[in-house]
C-alpha cells in the first residue's frame, strides 16, 4: 500500500516539475494507482485469473453423455459439483491448504462419483425421459453427512454423500472377508473395534420426489429455513417438504385454460436467500414475478412484477427470443437480483419493478446474427450468471469458450477463455476481445470466426474465495487468483 | 413494427423463415425427452412475426393492385390467369394480427365465426360465371375490417380470382371458410352466402349479403375433428388430452389460431415447397393434387370445400399437433 502511495506523489510531482499537463498515461497509471489504493487488490478486474485445473476428457470428439449440464459450489465452496447429460453427478473436494504451498489454495479432486439419474419411459404419452442432470442444488452441511438435490425433467432426488474411514474388525462368527466361521471352532470371544481402513465415499439416495410435474423441471430452490423447497417445470412451481415425498403443493399455476392461449413460459426460479416466504420466477417474456407465501396458497398473482419496456428499434422477428430470461439469481444479501437473456445480464433491485438498475451487454455483436443464431438453434442456448461471494463482480459465459465478468463497482469488464491452450497452473489469462466489425486489431477475434459449437453456459462461484468453475462443453475448468 | 428491424446478416425473408420454423417444430416432435414447450413457444412468436411480415407485404400489395384496377376485376391474389394444374397451392392471404384475442373473437363474433379458417381459393365451376362481374373488393375489405390492426388475429381470409376459362376479366371470387367452432364449412361467393351443407347441392345459393356467417343447419353440419389419430409428444398432462374427436381442438403448445395457415408459396419458390411437401407429406400433396382435380372436374362448392377440408385438416394437424 504504502509503495503505491509512493508512486502516485512521484508521478504528480514529476508532472507538475515539467510544467505541462498530465499525459494521457500518466492519468491512466494515476488511476490505476488510485484504483488500487482504494480497492484493493481484490477489486474488480485488478484480480489476475490464473488457470489452475482442468477435468475430462482431452479429445475433441465429444461423448453425449458427458456433456456438463450444471456446476454448482456447496457453502463452504469445499465441495464442487458437477451433473452432465448422462445422468451421472462428479463431486470434487477441495484439498485442506497445504502450508508449504502457500502461493495457490487447494486444488479440487474427485471425491465421489453416482449415477443420479436413468433413462425412463413415460408408457402413458409414449415418451422418453431424459436422464440429463437440469439442476444440483446442496443442502447446507448439518451432520458428517452432505446432502444434495439433483434433477432431471421429472424426477428430483435427494442424496446423502458420506464418508467411511472405519471399518469394524475382529467378530466372533464371521471371518475378515465375510465368509461365516464354524460356530464349533469358536474357542475365545472378542469384541470387535474399528480399524482405519481406505476413504470410501458413498452416495445414496435418500428421497425421490416423483410425479409431480407434467413438464420439464427447469429449477429447484431450497428455502431458507432448510426445510422446504420449490420445483418448477415450464408451467407450474411446486413446494415440497424434504422429508414428504409423496405429497407437494401447487404454489404457482400458469397454465392457461385453454392451451391456445399460451403466451408464456416459467423459466426459472429461485428462493429468496434470507426471506423464507418470498420467491421469484422468471418467464419466458423477460418479466420476473416476486411471490410472497404468505399472500394465499396459490401464488398467481404477484407482490411484484418487474419489467423492463422493449426498445422498440430493436424490434426484430427474434425479439421475443431474445427477451426470454435463461436464470435468475438472488445476490447473497438478497437486496438484487440478477436475471440473464440471450444478450445481456441484468440487475434489478427489488425495490424498483420498472427497469433493472444495471444492464450489461455480454454479446451485444451476436445482435445482427440472430437469423444465424436461430437457424443453428444456437439463439435458444440458455445461459446462466453468478455472483461473486461479495455480490460485487457478476459473471456469465459466452461461445467460443469465452466467459465474462462485470465489476458492478468499477463497471469494468473483461473477456476470458476456457482453453487448454493456457494449461500451466498459475498462468494468468489474458483478456480475449471481440472485433465486432471494421478493422481487426491484433489479438482480436472477429465475430465470424467464433465457434459456436464452443459454449459456455453454466459457471460457478466459489462463495467465499476468488475461486471459479467454468464448465465447457465436456470439460471444467478451475481458475483462481493470483495470490501474492 | 417489423420495418424497423435490423438488417438481418443472413437474408432470410418471411416464407424461408416460416419454412425453418415449420421444420424445427416437426423435428421437436421426434426428440428425445419430448416436446420442449418453452421452444415450440419461441418458435411460435418467430412463426407469427414472420407471417405477420408476410401478411403486411401481401396486403401492400393487393392493395398496389387494387388501385391499378379499380373497377374491381381483378383481384388477384397471386399470379394472374388460371393456375397451371401443378401449381403451387392457392395464395392465402391472411390477415395481418395485431388486435389481442379476446378483441378478435368479440370481433369476429360480430361476423359470425369465432376462428375461420380460410380455404384455398377453387376455380370458378361453370354455374357460378354467371355471377355478374361484381366489385370483389367488398369481399375482401369486408374481411379486412377497420384496418388492420384492429383485425382478428384468428381471422384467416382468402381471396381468390380464378379467372374463367375464357380468360375474361371475371370476378367470380370465392371464398371457402371453415368455422373452428361450428365446424360448418361456409363458402361465400361475391358476397352472396352459400351454406354448404352435406346432403345439398352447393348450387343453391342463398344470396345474402352478409359475409360468412354459417347458422347451424341442423344435421347438416359437417363435423372436422382435429387430429383424431394420437399425435405425438402431445405435451398434455391430463390422459387422453389428444385428439379426442369431438373434442375441443388440442393445442397444447400454442396457439393454434398462429398456425392456421400455411405461407403459400409463389410457384418459383419450388425449393421451400419441395421443403413444405417433404415436412407435411401427403396433406400437402393432397393440396397440390387438389388443384389438378379442381381443373378436371365441373367443380362445385361442395367439392371444392370438402377438399379445401381434408388438406387442411392435414395441415392443421400437422402445424398444430407438435
Amino acid at each position: 500500500m504504502q509503495k503505491k502511495w509512493v508512486v502516485f506523489f512521484c508521478v504528480f510531482w514529476w508532472q507538475g516539475s515539467n510544467d505541462s499537463l498530465p499525459s494521457a498515461e500518466a492519468v491512466m497509471f494515476l488511476k490505476f494507482s488510485l484504483r488500487s489504493v482504494f480497492y484493493g487488490a481484490g477489486g474488480g478486474n485488478d484480480i489476475q485469473w490464473c488457470f489452475s485445473q482442468v477435468k475430462g476428457a482431452v479429445d475433441d470428439d465429444v461423448a453425449e453423455a458427458d456433456i456438463i449440464s450444471t456446476v454448482e459450489f456447496n457453502h463452504s465452496g469445499e465441495l464442487l459439483a458437477t451433473g452432465d447429460k448422462g445422468g451421472r453427478v462428479v463431486i470434487f473436494q477441495q484439498e485442506q491448504e497445504n502450508k508449504t504451498q502457500s502461493h495457490s489454495r487447494g486444488e479440487y479432486n474427485v471425491y465421489s462419483t453416482f449415477q443420479s439419474h436413468e433413462p425412463e419411459f413415460d408408457y402413458l404419452k409414449s415418451l422418453e425421459i431424459e436422464e440429463k442432470i437440469n439442476k444440483i442444488r446442496w443442502l447446507p452441511q448439518k451432520n458428517a453427512a452432505q446432502f444434495l438435490l439433483s434433477t432431471n425433467d421429472k424426477t428430483i432426488k435427494l442424496w446423502k454423500i458420506s464418508e467411511r474411514d472405519k471399518r469394524p474388525e475382529g467378530y466372533n462368527l464371521k471371518e475378515e472377508d465375510g465368509r461365516y466361521r464354524d460356530p464349533t471352532t469358536v474357542t475365545t470371544l472378542r469384541v470387535p473395534v474399528f480399524r482405519p481402513m481406505d476413504l470410501m465415499v458413498e452416495a445414496s439416495p435418500r428421497r425421490i420426489f416423483a410425479n409431480a410435474h407434467t413438464y420439464h423441471i427447469n429449477s429447484i430452490s431450497i428455502n431458507s429455513d432448510y426445510e422446504t423447497y420449490l420445483s418448477a417445470d415450464d408451467l407450474r412451481i411446486n413446494l415440497w417438504h424434504l422429508e414428504i415425498t409423496d405429497r407437494s403443493f401447487n404454489i404457482v399455476d400458469i397454465k392457461p385454460a385453454n392451451m391456445e392461449e399460451l403466451t408464456e413460459v416459467i423459466t426459472a426460479a429461485e428462493f429468496h436467500p434470507n426471506s423464507c416466504n418470498t420467491f421469484v420466477y422468471s418467464s419466458s417474456k423477460g418479466t420476473i414475478r416476486l411471490c410472497d407465501m404468505r399472500a394465499s396458497a396459490l401464488c398467481d398473482r404477484h407482490s411484484k412484477l418487474f419489467e423492463e419496456p422493449e426498445d422498440p428499434s430493436n424490434r426484430s422477428f427474434f425479439s421475443e427470443i431474445i427477451s426470454s430470461i435463461s436464470d435468475v439469481k438472488f445476490s447473497h444479501s438478497g437486496r438484487y437480483m440478477m436475471t440473464r437473456d440471450y444478450l445481456s445480464v441484468k440487475i434489478w433491485d427489488l425495490n424498483m419493478e420498472n427497469r433493472p438498475v444495471e444492464t450489461y451487454q455480454v454479446h451485444e455483436y451476436l445482435r445482427s446474427k440472430l437469423c444465424s443464431l436461430y437457424e443453428n438453434d444456437c439463439i435458444f442456448d440458455k445461459f446462466e450468471c453468478c455472483w461473486n461471494g461479495s455480490d460485487s463482480i457478476v459473471m456469465t459465459g459466452s461461445y467460443n469458450n469465452f466467459f465474462r465478468m462485470f465489476d458492478r463497482n468499477t463497471k469494468r469488464d473483461i473477456t476470458l477463455e476456457a482453453s487448454r491452450e493456457n494449461n500451466k497452473p498459475r498462468t494468468v489469462l489474458k483478456p480475449r476481445k471481440v472485433c465486432a466489425s471494421g478493422k481487426r486489431k491484433k489479438d482480436e477475434i472477429s465475430v465470424d470466426s467464433l465457434d459456436f459449437n464452443k459454449k459456455i453456459l453454466h459457471t460457478a462461484w466459489h462463495p467465499k474465495e476468488n475461486i471459479i468453475a467454468v464448465a465447457t462443453t465436456n470439460n471444467l475448468y478451475i481458475f483462481q487468483d493470483k495470490m501474492n | 413494427m417489423l420495418r424497423g428491424r435490423r438488417r438481418m446478416e443472413c437474408t432470410l425473408d418471411a416464407q424461408s423463415l416460416i419454412s425453418i420454423s415449420l421444420r424445427k417444430i416437426h423435428s421437436s416432435r421426434t426428440q428425445r425427452g419430448g416436446i420442449k414447450l418453452h421452444k415450440n413457444l419461441l418458435v411460435s412468436y418467430v412463426l407469427r412475426n414472420a407471417r405477420q411480415l408476410y401478411l403486411s407485404e401481401r396486403y401492400a400489395e393487393l392493395y398496389r393492385r387494387q388501385q391499378h384496377y379499380p373497377d374491381g376485376a381483378a383481384l388477384l391474389a397471386g399470379p394472374a390467369a388460371c393456375p397451371p394444374p401443378a401449381a403451387a397451392p392457392p395464395e392465402l392471404l391472411p390477415l395481418p394480427a395485431d388486435a389481442p384475442d379476446r378483441e378478435a373473437r368479440s370481433c369476429a363474433a360480430a361476423r359470425g365465426g369465432a376462428e375461420l379458417l380460410e380455404g384455398p381459393v377453387c376455380a370458378a365451376p361453370p354455374e357460378l360465371q354467371r355471377a355478374p362481374c361484381r366489385d370483389s373488393s367488398p369481399a375482401f375489405y369486408r374481411g379486412a375490417g377497420p384496418g388492420g390492426g384492429g383485425a382478428a388475429p384468428g381471422l384467416l381470409y382468402a381471396a381468390g380470382c380464378d379467372f374463367a376459362g375464357g380468360g375474361a376479366p371475371h370476378c367470380s371470387s370465392r371464398t371457402t371458410v371453415l368455422d373452428l367452432d361450428t365446424h360448418v364449412v361456409t363458402t361465400v361467393e361475391n358476397g352472396y352466402l352459400h351454406q354448404d351443407c352435406c346432403s345439398q347441392c352447393p348450387c343453391c345459393c342463398q344470396p345474402a349479403p352478409a359475409p360468412a356467417s354459417p347458422p347451424p343447419a341442423p344435421g347438416a353440419k359437417r363435423k372436422y375433428y382435429p387430429g383424431q389419430e394420437e399425435e405425438e409428444g402431445v405435451e398434455e398432462g391430463e390422459p387422453g388430452g389428444g385428439g379426442v374427436a369431438g373434442g375441443p381442438p388440442f393445442a397444447p403448445c400454442t396457439k393454434r389460431a398462429r398456425f392456421e395457415e400455411y405461407s403459400a408459396e409463389h410457384p418459383q419458390d419450388s425449393s421451400n415447397i419441395s421443403n413444405l411437401i417433404s415436412i407435411f407429406g401427403s396433406g400437402f400433396t393432397g393440396l397440390v393434387s387438389r388443384q389438378q382435380a379442381d381443373s378436371e372436374q365441373p367443380l362445385n362448392g361442395q367439392l371444392c370445400s370438402k377438399q379445401a377440408l381434408a388438406s387442411l385438416g392435414a395441415w392443421t394437424r400437422a402445424i398444430v399437433a407438435f
